[in-house]
């Protein structure tokens, strides 16, 4: 019996002791040559895709600095493009094989108006207030028609 | 000459035909497609993603957790009950539910949109090819009812926005975050369908079918049911359009009356050689147009990236075991209830109605109850008391635009006035009456108040007799043309009768012994 678990336990462990060096895997032990291109050319941004952007993330970029920094981190990315993944799944975080846990239907939280308004800069009868949104376009043209009419009688 | 004249008529009338003729296939040339999407709000205690209450009118930003104001360290903890009416409707859809289903951060910049993305699911919806059958009538438009349906591509759980109350007088939106993270599944449907008509049949039926499971108030008028539309034109035969997307529209009939709008505007533009521009625009209901909207030129780019603080969403596929975080399908599945669907066909297979009156009462299911709790007692006649629910109740309930859901008159005054109609012991103008009466008091009893207004038909023969050889002694003109042969005036003789009692005769007694007098 006690052989039996002695001789398991070695068939089991074998390769760990036989083989130490397939431990750290994942390292390779010799220097391998880089996967990552250097010699690519550098993608260049116009001016109509920086306002898109612009535009799209609310951040200001349309500066030199601000050109060299976006333009750099496409390079970054640029240098790994050409592995072939075809086939290979992306990762999306690294708990994807947990279950999402879920939580019943019960009310714990909320029902706390000031916190929430605590943060406002300005509200008005307990609102945020937030510059005008999304609305029809002939009200926002009749507006500036308005203002073209109130700009013509200043004059 | 005049021969010349004539030719020359007949070629300009020829004209005007041909002409006509043109123009009419002129409108057949472009073909309509209309497809929806519509987001659903679900009927639960809590929101999405956090412990704050899911409620509509609520103190203003008061039903708001931190994690819905995206205050940062806060993180979302999905809602069980969302989960569970997401499959119930997709099961009742006839939807192929997905074992892994995961959530994405759809971006874009909106005051009532605090962390400046949607959380929904775009890469792997929570379920997927459905399909929806309903029936198109609209009574006035359509002679006859005729089925239709629509393929579902996906439905899908994502969160609402907050909502946002323009000042343009001002220049500033007011925000209110109470609906900001409440629950919705979002259904896209494919572009099966032809015009407004349809699509409105097609909203009706999906708010029938969450009502029924309880997932959705089904209430538009609280912006629990919106609906998208996109419409575009094309020859038949042809790859899909340009379309535009009318965005939120908040009633069955605002459905039909948009995208009629919309169809029409487009043939206008296509046909004075213009273009359809892919833009956004939205339903006016009280002009009746549809208007473009703001962001119109603006490239939308929603960057969708996979949520990283969510892992996967599983559930069960195949067996009845339910744990807190793997939810069985199959035990969902035994919880669906009878659809409406399933009630027209019971309607006119077990209880012989007519396809459009069976779609009628489905349709409102305040007078389906009625319905169901009248004709449990199987001596009354299911047709009589359906025309009793759609031709009398309701008129008189839309005359006096009271509310169906608010109807003061009770199954129980229902069952009376049906029983009282069949033993002709009152008629259909007594039955309006008391209806109109019971709208008033709805203490009242309906035999009482017939009894003290004296509206019971006299059924005593001796009277009726007495009343009928009365009227032939009067009449003998009418009574000779009759004995001629004439057998129309008997009608006439009866409406005499019917004249002189005020109505208060039970007339199939009547016309059978003035028939009986005559005779002899």
């Amino acid at each position: 019996m006690q052989f039996k678990f002695a001789v398991r336990t070695f068939s089991k462990t074998k390769y760990i002791l036989l083989q130490p060096r397939r431990l750290n895997s994942k390292v390779p032990s010799n220097p391998v040559i880089t996967l990552e291109k250097q010699v690519i050319q550098k993608t260049r941004v116009d001016i109509n895709t920086i306002s898109l952007l612009e535009r799209l993330s609310l951040v200001k970029c349309d500066t030199d600095e601000g050109v060299k920094v976006l333009e750099d981190s496409i390079a970054f990315a640029d240098k790994i493009l050409h592995i072939d993944t075809t086939g290979v799944e992306p990762l999306y975080t690294v708990l994807e094989n947990e279950n999402l846990s879920l939580r019943d239907d019960k009310i714990t939280q909320g029902n706390c108006q000031a916190d929430i308004l605590k943060n406002a800069a300005i509200t008005e009868d307990d609102y945020f207030v937030a510059p005008p949104g999304n609305i029809p376009l002939h009200e926002v043209q009749s507006e500036s028609k308005n203002e073209e009419i109130l700009k013509k009688n200043e004059n | 000459m005049h021969l010349c004249l004539i030719s020359r008529r007949l070629r300009l009338k020829y004209n005007k035909i041909h002409k006509r003729c043109a123009s009419v296939t002129n409108n057949k040339k472009w073909q309509s497609v209309v497809g929806l999407e519509v987001h659903a709000q679900l009927n639960t205690e809590s929101k999405l993603f956090s412990g704050a209450e899911n409620t509509f009118g609520g103190l203003v930003n008061n039903c708001v957790s931190l994690f819905d104001a995206a205050i940062p360290g806060t993180l979302p903890v999905l809602n069980r009950k969302c989960v569970e009416l997401g499959i119930l409707t997709a099961l009742s859809l006839s939807c192929k539910i997905n074992e892994v289903s995961s959530f994405d951060r759809k971006h874009y910049f909106y005051a009532d949109l605090p962390a400046g993305y949607q959380i929904t699911q775009q890469r792997a919806p929570l379920a997927s090819d459905g399909v929806i059958n309903f029936q198109v009538f609209t009574p006035g438009v359509h002679k006859k009812p005729y089925n239709k349906s629509s393929k579902i591509k996906q439905i899908q759980l994502e969160q609402d926005s907050g909502k946002s109350l323009h000042d343009a007088e001002l220049k500033r939106s007011l925000v209110d975050l109470n609906r900001a993270g409440a629950p919705l599944i979002e259904l896209v449907f494919e572009p099966d369908l032809e015009n407004g008509e349809e699509a409105a049949a097609l909203v009706k039926e999906l708010v029938l079918i969450v009502q029924r499971l309880g997932a959705c108030t089904g209430r538009m008028e609280e912006g629990a049911l919106r609906v998208d539309a996109n419409v575009s034109l094309r020859r038949p035969g042809e790859p899909l359009s340009t379309r535009t997307e009318i965005k939120n529209i908040g009633s069955v009939r605002g459905v039909a009356g948009a995208i009629r709008h919309e169809i029409d505007r487009q043939r206008t533009v296509l046909e004075g050689g213009g273009r359809i521009v892919n833009e956004t625009r939205a339903w006016d209901a009280t002009t009746r147009v549809t208007v473009p909207m703001r962001d119109k030129e603006v490239v939308q780019d929603y960057r969708y990236m996979p949520e990283p603080n969510l892992p996967p969403l599983r559930v069960n596929l195949k067996t009845k075991e339910d744990t807190q975080d793997v939810i069985s399908v199959p035990l969902i599945k035994d919880k669906i209830p009878e659809l409406p669907e399933e009630s027209r066909t019971k309607l006119t297979k077990q209880f012989q109605l007519k396809p459009e009156a069976a779609i009628q009462l489905v349709n409102e299911p305040v007078l389906l109850e009625f319905f169901q709790t009248i004709t449990a007692n199987r001596t009354r006649n299911p047709t009589k008391v359906a025309n009793l629910l759609l031709n009398d109740l309701l008129t008189i309930l839309h005359k006096r635009k009271i509310n169906i859901d608010n109807c003061p008159v009770n199954d129980k005054h229902l069952a009376d006035l049906i029983d009282f109609l069949s033993q002709n012991k009152i008629n259909l103008d007594v039955c309006k009456l008391v209806i109109d009466e019971v709208i008033e008091d709805s203490t009242l009893s309906v035999k009482d108040l017939i009894n003290s207004k004296g509206w019971f038909l006299i059924t005593d023969e001796v009277v009726i007799i007495n009343k009928c050889k009365e009227i032939i002694d009067s009449n003998p003109k009418i009574v000779k043309q009759y004995k001629d042969g004439k057998l129309k005036v008997f009608n006439a003789l009866l409406g005499l009768v019917a004249k002189s009692t005020d109505n208060k005769f039970d007339m199939t007694l009547a016309s059978k012994k003035m028939e009986e007098l005559l005779k002899k």
